[in-house]
């Protein structure tokens, strides 16, 4: 009875998740996102004069290089807070995870502070990526024959 | 119009996972993993690489793209080494975004002291 009382009160005083908004503003932010990624991806191909997927790549580690210096900088966390998956759904959220780790655990020393924890958080998406690469690897290896 | 194309893409993959994080208890950590194996799953027909041809750089900016590229490469090295492949060639895609993101990110935390 007071745990539901509780609960209660706790909703009551539990700040409003504008959700609306935050949906909008993760829509237009991750878009805009995904059209500086086409335009690098452009610029690159027709100015160093490359294949689309080489430019791909050099999109991929701008965007990468942008995301971490602007988290070391300091101002990429609020973006974060303001847009949420706007920006942790894209590329940008896996080096951001990686630098904000980084930064945060190299005062506990380089070894067992920055070197155990920089995949705290990125971790999840390289583990769970591989594994299910692997499985579904195997699966169209014997479906298609490996084509 | 390829922009709008990457711009409708792109939103509307954050869009999903906004709405996802808002209404489950799920923490980023989920929706990014989620994502991942969705990405994964769709080159099995090779869906994700009709998507990339459609749409251009905004299927390649989400995360989606990262499992993609996985399970992408691993295919491309099981053509031609057989079984053993899928190993060999699961980061040949990403191995540049891996590489560069660990690199920056502990050059940046050799200079940068955490804002509290």
């Amino acid at each position: 009875m007071e745990r539901k009382l509780y609960e209660k009160i706790v909703m009551n005083h539990k700040p409003k998740e504008r959700r609306l908004r935050n949906a909008i503003v993760s829509f237009i932010v991750g878009g805009l996102v995904g059209v500086l990624g086409e335009f690098l991806l452009e610029l690159y191909s027709y100015y160093l004069n490359i294949s689309s997927s080489d430019a791909a790549v050099f999109m991929m580690v701008t965007l990468i290089f942008l995301a971490s210096l602007f988290t070391a900088l300091g101002f990429f966390d609020k973006l974060v807070n303001k847009a949420r998956c706007g920006l942790i759904v894209p590329i940008t959220g896996f080096a951001h995870s990686m630098t904000s780790a980084a930064i945060e655990f190299r005062r506990e020393g380089f070894v067992t502070g920055l070197g155990a924890n920089i995949f705290k958080l990125a971790g999840t998406v390289i583990l769970y990526g591989i594994v299910s690469a692997y499985i579904f690897g195997i699966i169209r290896y014997f479906l298609l024959g490996g084509i | 119009m390829i922009y709008l194309y990457s711009f409708l893409f792109a939103g509307t993959i954050c869009l999903i996972g906004q709405i996802i994080l808002d209404n489950t208890k799920l923490t980023p950590g989920h929706i990014t993993s989620l994502f991942v194996v969705i990405g994964a799953s769709l080159d099995i027909f090779n869906i994700y690489d009709k998507i990339v041809q459609c749409i251009g750089g905004g299927a390649l900016v989400p995360i989606t793209s990262f499992g993609h590229l996985l399970t992408h490469g691993a295919m491309a090295r099981a053509a031609n080494n057989g079984f053993i492949g899928i190993a060999m060639g699961m980061f040949d895609f990403t191995a540049s975004g891996i590489t560069s993101a660990i690199f920056f990110a502990f050059i940046f935390s050799l200079f940068f002291k955490p804002k509290d």
